[in-house]
């Protein structure tokens, strides 16, 4: 209901415009994106057009596997694709790959002169291999471990305990779930490993591959062997809910019957609480840093331009706009809470306010901190076939199929067959 | 009702009976050509084309690159894509066998039995085959729920009772996420959706027996029971050919049910991975659309090859109803 009265100011603030200038050259562009990203847009737009009255802008909204999808055909047949696209960052892989998005890091684009300005690990994200860069960071999603304050003073088990290592984070859940029964500590144990994959790697090293390609899962790698080993540990003290992905009914009951003690997410996932998964239980969920002083993010999203696009410059202005503006970045954060990847929009005083719904507790500080700890993964176009092939051999591991070597040796043959 | 139809008045003008007779057919006919070409005809070349081909989709159509056979020998080397096989098949004997078991008994019973009732007793069979696959699997996501669903709630109610209770488990399955009950529970949901279209197969087939053999054979004494086997499932054939060749087909395109109940997955284990979804993994995952076109006519030649297979087990007569 609030996008009302922006929507009416949109509305004037476009008529005024062709009123105004109806002598002067207008051009139209258009801007494919989904929920929410489309209400950022759209409350966007008054600002935009005070500074180019010149541009009007059309937003083409569509579902979330349906913009993906649309945007790939068009991408494909090289026709239909709106000037301006949002890309998730599930998908900033592939279609970096091939040559339907515009390189932004050349002229006259040149992307780089804002790297610094933005949280460090969102450019690699959207840059290849050989340095293009198809995308503009807009919005990021900083990981943090929610927990329920009651449950965990309850077992007698502070906060500050519980995350202090992975190790003590198993600890304690086992104290947190024998003194709540019926509650579990996480929906499933390979959250746990998820995290630990992506914390702790050397530069130029991607998730499952290097710089060259090589393919770093291994049986021999600290890495996998440690998110597989604290993964297993959790499944087998019967910690976990075994709810399998975000989103999924498990999941979604265990979260509306409260019977959950933690879980990590990105810092999105409190709108998501408050609005329908956890309602009931406002004040009760807080936040805190992830286990083991690591740093992970979930999600994120881009805006592109693509190739067959005819009005490059006016794409590159709304993006501009869009991703590099500070007021527009605070604004984007009031509307659905998407968190800035610009850093000068993070100091803000919004984000020194407390969070209503975790009990007024100033979590955006500490998840401001997250973001700027997150490391850069580089991306590589296997990453979905490797990501598959990890889980699966994950998934054999927590359910007694496999031991943690042959998973592992397994997982790496099936990447290698993949990868020449 | 055709003859009722006049013939066109067209002696008049020659020209426009001329029109009419030798262009107006292909141009009525033509909407059906024109979607045909679109839609089935040009996917199908294409799709063979792109098999040949390495593609990203999303690259643009330039990116093409002839590979050869290369996609077709990727596919048959890659474990997953047996798997998949393995799995599909499973799943089309574990959902296929029961439809059919429970489907012919089922329209005998409403054939012989509910004579009256037989229009609503078949209706709500067939309920299932026309519910939007969105609404079932949310609904059996519910009910295969491992912590809250009702399955395991009943399930282990009926372990409280006195002896049938060792029958059932005491401890909650975890329907979807163990992958010894994956392939169980897509196969129920399976079954519970197409026995009704096979029952419908069924009774339109015992519909076309003659009641006069019926009416001799119980004259000569013959019960219900012999009347079913040396009647019904005889002259049934024809139908259970129909009905087990589209089942196969059916069976082996399996995507839907598996690929909801596991969010796309395949499940533990990757049990529920049928082949049609790993073909669209490879497509819209992987981004890798020769392999996934390679994969589809790979699927084609089982298809093929098991269809004939069919056509043999059931014998010439299986088509043309002789014996």
């Amino acid at each position: 209901m609030r996008q009302l009265p922006r929507l009416t100011l949109t509305l004037t603030a476009a008529l005024c415009a062709a009123l105004g200038s109806a002598s002067a050259q207008k051009t139209t562009i258009t801007v494919g994106v989904f929920p929410d990203l489309d209400s950022v847009v759209k409350a966007a737009l008054p600002g935009f057009n005070k500074l180019y009255p010149n541009i009007t802008v059309k937003i083409n909204s569509l579902a979330y596997a349906d913009h993906h999808t649309a945007l790939t055909t068009a991408l494909s047949t090289g026709k239909g694709a709106s000037d301006v696209v949002a890309v998730d960052f599930g998908y900033v892989a592939r279609f970096a790959e091939g040559n339907g998005l515009v390189d932004i890091s050349k002229a006259p684009y040149n992307a780089g002169q804002y790297r610094s300005q933005f949280v460090a690990y969102t450019y690699p994200q959207a840059m290849t291999q050989d340095g293009r860069m198809v995308g503009m960071p807009t919005d990021i999603g900083p990981g943090a471990m929610f927990y329920r304050t009651d449950l965990l003073k309850k077992a007698g088990v502070s906060p500050a305990a519980m995350n202090a290592s992975w190790e003590s984070y198993i600890s304690n859940g086992k104290k947190v779930v024998a003194a709540n029964p019926g509650t579990f500590l996480i929906p499933d144990a390979s959250e746990a490993a998820q995290i630990i994959l992506r914390t702790g790697l050397k530069s130029g090293e991607g998730l499952f591959f290097d710089k060259n390609n090589t393919v770093l899962v291994d049986p021999a790698s600290p890495r996998f062997v440690r998110a597989f080993t604290i993964a297993k540990q959790i499944r087998d003290a019967k910690l976990d809910a075994r709810a399998g992905s975000a989103f999924s009914p498990e999941w979604t009951t265990a979260f509306q019957k409260g019977n959950l003690a933690t879980e990590f997410s990105g810092a999105w996932l409190v709108g998501h609480m408050q609005n329908w998964l956890a309602k009931d239980f406002s004040g009760k969920w807080a936040s805190q840093q992830l286990p083991g002083n690591t740093f992970a993010s979930w999600g994120g999203s881009f805006y592109a331009i693509p190739q067959q696009s005819q009005h490059k410059t006016e794409a590159w202005a709304l993006i501009k706009y869009l991703t590099t503006n500070k007021d527009q970045q605070v604004l984007a954060f009031k509307t659905t809470g998407a968190f800035p990847a610009l850093r000068a929009a993070g100091s803000d005083p919004v984000f020194n306010e407390g969070v209503p719904y975790l009990g007024g507790q100033k979590a955006r500080v500490q998840w401001r901190q997250a973001a700027l700890k997150i490391q850069p993964l580089d991306v590589n176009k296997l990453d979905p076939i490797a990501e598959q092939i990890v889980n699966d051999a994950l998934a054999s591991v927590l359910d007694g199929s496999k031991d943690i070597p042959t998973a592992l040796t397994e997982a790496k043959n099936l990447i290698s067959r993949r990868a020449r | 009702m055709q003859a009722t139809l006049k013939p066109p008045k067209a002696r008049r003008r020659p020209s426009w009976s001329d029109f009419q007779r030798r262009y107006a057919p292909y141009l009525f006919i033509s909407p059906f050509f024109i979607l045909f070409f679109a839609f089935g005809l040009f996917p199908i070349v294409f799709n063979a084309f792109l098999s040949f081909h390495q593609w990203q989709p999303g690259t643009g159509l330039g990116e093409m690159k002839f590979v050869g056979l290369r996609n077709y020998t990727d596919n048959l080397t890659d474990p997953t894509f047996w798997l998949s096989l393995k799995n599909t098949a499973v799943l089309a004997v574990l959902s296929g066998l029961p439809q059919h078991l429970i489907a012919i008994p089922l329209a005998f019973a409403i054939q012989g039995g509910l004579r009256r009732m037989q229009n609503l007793v078949t209706a709500v069979y067939f309920l299932p085959y026309i519910t939007s696959i969105v609404a079932i699997s949310v609904i059996f996501f519910t009910l295969f729920s491992w912590q809250y669903g009702v399955i395991n709630v009943v399930l282990n109610a009926l372990h409280g009772l006195p002896l049938i209770g060792a029958l059932f488990p005491a401890e909650k399955i975890n329907w979807l996420g163990e992958k010894e009950y994956v392939q169980s529970a897509v196969a129920m949901v399976v079954v519970w959706r197409y026995t009704g279209w096979n029952m419908l197969l069924y009774l339109s087939g015992l519909q076309a027996i003659p009641r006069e053999l019926y009416e001799a054979a119980s004259v000569d004494g013959a019960t219900r029971g012999q009347q079913f086997r040396f009647i019904t499932l005889p002259l049934l054939r024809p139908i259970m050919f129909i009905a087990v060749t589209l089942s196969l087909i059916g069976g082996l395109q399996l995507f839907e049910e598996p690929f909801i109940l596991t969010n796309g997955s395949g499940g533990a284990g990757q049990a529920g991975l049928t082949t049609v979804m790993y073909m669209y993994r490879t497509y819209a995952a992987y981004s890798d659309a020769g392999v996934a076109a390679a994969m589809s006519w790979l699927l084609f030649l089982v298809i093929g090859a098991l269809t004939l297979v069919n056509n043999r087990a059931f014998g010439r007569s299986g088509l043309a109803g002789r014996d």
